[in-house]
């Protein structure tokens, strides 16, 4: 598999010092692989800090800015960050006012952000942490390492990041965080596997006329494989799924995610085919959203997230954000 | 007995074994993982033993602590924290005595093991690490040969379990069939003590 690359060893600091001089406006720690924003820490305000393996551009440095995240540490490519890059971001955006850890929910996130709270607090700074597990596919949370988190951590690290910008504090962003999560959903397929660059080749077998459902962001395969469906037949299977779990009785936001190599072409087509489903079901649909977001490095595919928002939600969603991934009103 | 030294030596044996296997381990990791178990692994112990050549350490405990530290700071994933944490505490449990005998190293290791399953949360037949490290505890008695033949056959046992904590029990039903990674990775770890011993 032909790479944009120069060694696979160097792809993480490489693609940090690319961004170091794309965005002067955040300060790069190439060496300690942190990315903050050059203002912080904000005084009075509580820092949010997350982070996770590479591979899910823009998530998480991506969207370090004001109103979204006050700092994300990048790990190597689909593997957790380690402890002290937590503790460093933790430590340059503490204002006093507390941190939050926005942890997806893989075994490796939450070990090494736990460690990373243990060591934080002993430097007496007051953290708190979100755990995003939003993804439908894994049905069976008791035989499993639970549900995993995958686009809603968009809508969390969004929301969560306006409420702290707003000077709330730490137990309200926390709570807020815990909201957006608990009234997130997402489905997520696979038309292609992904290739890391430590492997060089396709992470699993996926032969053309056949997708993968039910995937996570991490080149593993999903629940299901089944014969290629169309871009409506998805949207009803992946829609399905979503409001089967959490039948939304308010407006919800929706994002429609691709995976890496899917053209926004498909992704706005097949956008259209989840707001027909959610209309067929009676879902009232306040803001939308479609990109590539929460990625998994060259995969084909696409995912769906839900998210039930009440009026202050909404209110969050909505404030200004200017972040290197996403950017409105400002 | 056991000294420093042969801490030392376990690392580096284990470092060697782990390159050496890097490509075997990241095949694995990839049908039901996300193809990196090799890479990692290899990182953190290239960490483990530049940091026992640049800095001291006179006892066995020293040299698993720091070990486990390095782990703990450059793997990251759930591979940094589980095999820092194994190799910490079974350090710690050694105290600062200047040799341990193996029924000493026996009793520290089953710490370390422990305390692994505690971070965790699996239990043998989850088809993890914990599947080879604790036939190789047991078999600890009887020499590290036996343990490291233990940990083999418990790593090789983990391929018709259906995996149930990390990565790979995101799959259901389909892990089943594939040999565990982190089993993989353990039984090398294991299999080193017998490399370091022979010296």
């Amino acid at each position: 598999m032909k790479m944009l690359i120069n060694v696979p060893e160097t792809v993480v600091a490489d693609a940090l010092r690319g961004m170091a001089a794309a965005h002067p406006e955040l300060t790069v720690d190439v060496e300690n692989r942190v990315v903050v924003r050059r203002d912080a820490p904000m005084a009075g305000k509580v820092g949010l800090v997350s982070g996770g393996g590479s591979g899910h551009e823009p998530l998480h440095g991506g969207f370090v800015g004001p109103g979204m995240l006050s700092a994300a540490c990048p790990g190597e490519v689909f593997t957790s960050p380690v402890p002290d890059q937590m503790l460093r971001a933790a430590a340059a955006v503490n204002s006093g006012a507390g941190v939050l850890f926005i942890v997806k929910n893989y075994t490796g996130d939450v070990l090494n952000f736990d460690m990373a709270a243990e060591l934080a607090e002993d430097e007496g700074i007051e953290i708190a942490k979100v755990l995003v597990n939003d993804d439908v596919a894994v049905t069976d949370s008791l035989y499993t390492a639970g549900r995993r988190g995958t686009g809603a951590t968009l809508f969390v690290e969004k929301i969560a990041g306006a409420a702290a910008d707003e000077g709330q504090p730490l137990e309200r962003v926390q709570s807020v965080a815990r909201q957006v999560n608990e009234n997130s959903r997402s489905f997520g397929v696979a038309l292609s596997a992904c290739t890391t660059p430590a492997k060089g080749s396709p992470t699993f077998d996926l032969p053309a006329g056949e997708l993968e459902l039910g995937i996570g962001i991490h080149g593993e395969p999903g629940r299901e494989r089944r014969a290629m469906m169309t871009s409506g037949e998805i949207a009803d299977f992946a829609v399905q799924a979503v409001l089967d779990d959490l039948p939304p009785r308010n407006p919800v936001l929706v994002l429609v995610n691709g995976m890496g190599a899917t053209p926004l072409l498909e992704l706005y087509g097949f956008n259209a085919e989840v707001q027909r489903v959610l209309t067929q079901r009676g879902v009232a649909v306040a803001r939308t959203l479609v990109g590539n977001y929460v990625t998994s490095l060259d995969m084909a595919g696409a995912s769906v997230t839900v998210c039930q928002v009440d009026e202050e939600l909404l209110r969050l969603w909505d404030a200004p954000v200017s972040t290197p991934g996403l950017r409105w009103g400002m | 007995m056991l000294d420093a030294d042969f801490f030392r030596r376990w690392m580096t044996a284990t470092a060697a074994s782990v390159h050496r296997e890097a490509d075997r381990l990241t095949a694995l990791d990839s049908p039901i993982g996300d193809a990196d178990h090799g890479s990692n692994l290899q990182r953190g112990f290239t960490a483990v033993t530049a940091a026992l050549e640049k800095e001291e350490t006179d006892t066995p405990g020293a040299v698993l602590v720091l070990a486990g530290r390095q782990l703990i700071s450059t793997v990251g994933g759930a591979s940094g924290p589980l095999y820092g944490t194994l190799l910490r505490r079974t350090g710690k449990a050694l105290g600062d005595a200047a040799e341990v005998s193996e029924a000493e190293f026996a009793e520290a290791l089953r710490a370390g093991v422990d305390a692994v399953m505690q971070l965790g949360g699996a239990a043998p037949g989850d088809k993890t690490m914990i599947d080879a490290l604790v036939p190789a505890v047991a078999a600890l008695g009887d020499g590290f040969g036996a343990a490291g033949t233990a940990a083999e056959r418990g790593a090789e046992a983990t391929t018709p379990l259906q995996a149930r904590k990390g990565r790979a029990s995101y799959l259901g039903e389909r892990s089943i069939g594939h040999q565990d990674p982190g089993a993989t990775s353990s039984a090398l770890l294991i299999a080193a003590l017998g490399e370091a011993g022979g010296k």
